[in-house]
């Protein structure tokens, strides 16, 4: 019988208050995995998807939401930009690679994304299997895209107009799966790729249908207006352009958005400007608006962390407690261990464990609940380009058990202390 | 236990000229407050003995019961045990001393509610840094007639079979004292005698030394050999 096995014994014989006790320590140490698990795998993916562009050109708005549709292709574009204005853009003497984007449609959620072969150099993107697409309508898809939509190449499928729902399908052209990307752990897992001419072409038709179908209908009301939402309203390269008479002339293209790497570092500070100021475009800094961004999340992140420790302290007090009454209740059986023969020290460690494996139990369990949560948040998250994962584990998690250790030291030392110098004679002669 | 059988040998060739004794005191007293203090006689107690302590409640029966067992030292006074001056010893070797040589049975059973019977002599035997024998136990629970008990819990068992196993875990570890303290007290007639005469004979075969405490009429007639306060 050593003190560590009396302990666990002790403990089991009064299942409620330890539960509880365990429950109050997996609360606290749960919020703070999730909340580490998540901030770490947050900024991995931001700093992952922009680390290789340097600045993006979009339409005036909020450089915040140019990076996240932009870069993330999680918020909606701020507006088209004339082709024109991108490829004087491109070809300054700043830029060593530019590459444009164009967006408005998509495919079960996942965004249809038209651009050229700078895209591919950009993102050193190569392919599983298949190749990158060339003509018209043909795509290559994302690792993730295949696995959850289960297209091979050689399927095809009809993009949907907007950047989300399936309501307003393109039928007059369906896009063929021409190769799959190896997975890239960044956004690119989760798009489909195709050249910019096909979603050009996509709407020049589909403008074609809802002009036809709005003279048949005059007056009523725009039917896919409502479905589609505000993305129609700001999105796409379709809006105002492209009639037939037009079809072939860059003039009156638009595309979304300009990523660009620049040729040096002096670029950092004349480009930007001189796109803000003397274009009618907004520069905006991957690098700038995700600080931006991760401290608008951090007051919440600050928030949640007080809120976790405040938990863990309470969990703290309340092992403290609970050890503190029961000693009231066993202090003649610790009595009697001395008398048959247990040293103060053994005492005390018997009182030390029974702290530590309440904490310890309980950050076990936090930690695997945070995990399992984080999972689950994943699992049911709408947008699949920040995808969380509850499966990656981190190094300083570790630095949650010396925590659940340190409280359960913390909440056990003044009855442990007790213990260690109870009188026991006095307490003998009591009953 | 080899010293005990020396001691045994020692006394036998030697009492006719001294008296050789297991345990001591001298001119011990001792006081809870600066009013009352309690003095006790000198005592000698010698090896295999069985004594009563008997006293009225409040005349400091415990008190030396707790002064004998090494768990209370003396404002005054020299307590002596095989030869070794009990209370010079550290407090880490008094508690060793005190597990593998004195076997304590209270007036209630106190048993550690957390652990089943075999658990509880378990912890006997470890506490007094002695090997785990499970067959000991079997042994003497066997003895006491509660072996079917073992894994049993405290709160499954009767008073009786719980003062039972408060004896078993005095005895486990084949100390040279049995201390009883009030063992009767807070049981019937029948029960009473019972459990004397399992003091007694567990004694008797343990090769220890009694002492019990008590100011119960009934157990009075079992003893020779009384000290009284």
């Amino acid at each position: 019988m050593s003190p560590i096995k009396i302990s666990w014994k002790s403990l089991w014989s009064k299942p409620l208050s330890s539960a509880l006790n365990i429950m109050l320590i997996a609360f606290g140490t749960g919020i703070l995995t999730i909340l580490l698990l998540a901030s770490t795998q947050i900024s991995q993916k931001l700093d992952n998807n922009s680390k290789d562009i340097d600045l993006v050109v979009g339409a005036k708005g909020s450089p915040l939401q140019l990076i996240l549709s932009s870069i993330y292709y999680i918020d909606f574009p701020t507006g088209n930009i004339p082709l024109k204005d991108a490829q004087e853009l491109s070809h300054s003497p700043f830029v060593k690679r530019a590459v444009p984007l164009a967006q408005g449609d998509n495919y079960e959620g996942i965004r249809i994304v038209g651009t050229d072969s700078n895209f591919v150099s950009v993102y050193k993107l190569t392919t599983s299997s298949g190749k990158f697409w060339s003509a018209d309508f043909e795509v290559t898809i994302g690792a993730t895209v295949a696995a959850t939509q289960k297209l091979k190449i050689g399927d095809t499928f009809f993009g949907a107009h907007g950047l989300t729902g399936s309501t307003d399908v393109h039928k007059t052209h369906a896009y063929k799966v021409v190769g799959i990307l190896t997975p890239q752990g960044n956004v690119t897992d989760n798009l489909i790729l195709t050249n910019i001419a096909s979603v050009w072409r996509m709407h020049d038709d589909h403008e074609k249908e809802e002009a036809a179908e709005q003279h048949d209908h005059k007056g009523s009301a725009h039917h896919h207006e409502k479905a589609a939402g505000q993305q129609h309203e700001e999105t796409g390269v379709h809006r105002k352009q492209m009639r037939p008479d037009q079809a072939g002339q860059d003039s009156g293209r638009e595309i979304t958005a300009l990523l660009i790497q620049y040729r040096s570092p002096m670029s950092v500070v004349m480009f930007p400007r001189m796109v803000n100021q003397s274009t009618a475009l907004q520069a905006a800094s991957p690098a700038m608006e995700s600080t931006r961004l991760f401290s608008l999340i951090g007051v919440g992140v600050d928030t949640l962390q007080w809120f976790a420790i405040l938990i863990m302290l309470i969990a703290a007090i309340s092992v403290f407690i609970n050890l503190y009454n029961s000693l009231k209740e066993r202090n003649y059986d610790l009595a009697i261990m001395r008398t048959l023969g247990a040293s103060r020290g053994q005492l005390f460690q018997i009182i030390i464990f029974e702290g530590i494996l309440l904490t310890l139990a309980g950050t076990v369990i936090g930690i695997a609940l945070g995990h399992l949560i984080l999972q689950f948040i994943g699992a049911y998250q709408e947008s699949s380009q920040a995808r969380l994962s509850g499966l990656i584990f981190l190094g300083t998690e570790i630095y949650l058990f010396v925590a659940g250790l340190a409280i359960g030291i913390f909440a056990a030392i003044i009855p442990a202390v007790q213990a260690y110098r109870s009188n026991i004679s006095k307490i003998l002669s009591k009953n | 236990m080899t010293c005990k059988y020396y001691f045994c040998l020692y006394f036998n060739l030697n009492h006719f000229y001294t008296t050789i004794s297991m345990i001591s005191i001298k001119s011990v007293s001792h006081s809870y407050s600066s009013v009352l203090r309690i003095s006790f006689k000198d005592w000698e107690i010698n090896n295999g003995d069985q004594w009563l302590l008997l006293g009225e409640s409040g005349s400091g029966k415990t008190t030396l019961l707790h002064i004998l067992t090494g768990i209370l030292k003396p404002q005054k006074g020299e307590v002596k045990m095989d030869g070794t001056s009990v209370y010079s010893l550290s407090s880490r070797a008094l508690d060793q001393f005190r597990g593998r040589n004195i076997g304590i049975i209270f007036q209630r059973p106190h048993l550690i509610k957390s652990l089943t019977i075999k658990e509880n002599l378990l912890l006997a035997q470890s506490f007094a840094k002695l090997p785990e024998d499970p067959e000991r136990i079997n042994e003497v629970l066997h003895s006491l007639g509660i072996v079917e008990k073992k894994d049993a819990y405290p709160n499954e068992l009767s008073q009786g079979q719980l003062q039972r196993v408060s004896i078993a875990r005095a005895v486990i570890n084949k100390p040279a004292l049995l201390i009883a303290d009030e063992p009767t007290s807070s049981l019937d007639d029948k029960n009473a005698i019972a459990v004397l005469n399992l003091l007694l004979e567990q004694s008797g075969l343990n090769q220890a030394t009694l002492i019990v405490a008590t100011h119960d009429k009934r157990v009075k007639d079992a003893f020779t050999n009384t000290y009284e306060l």
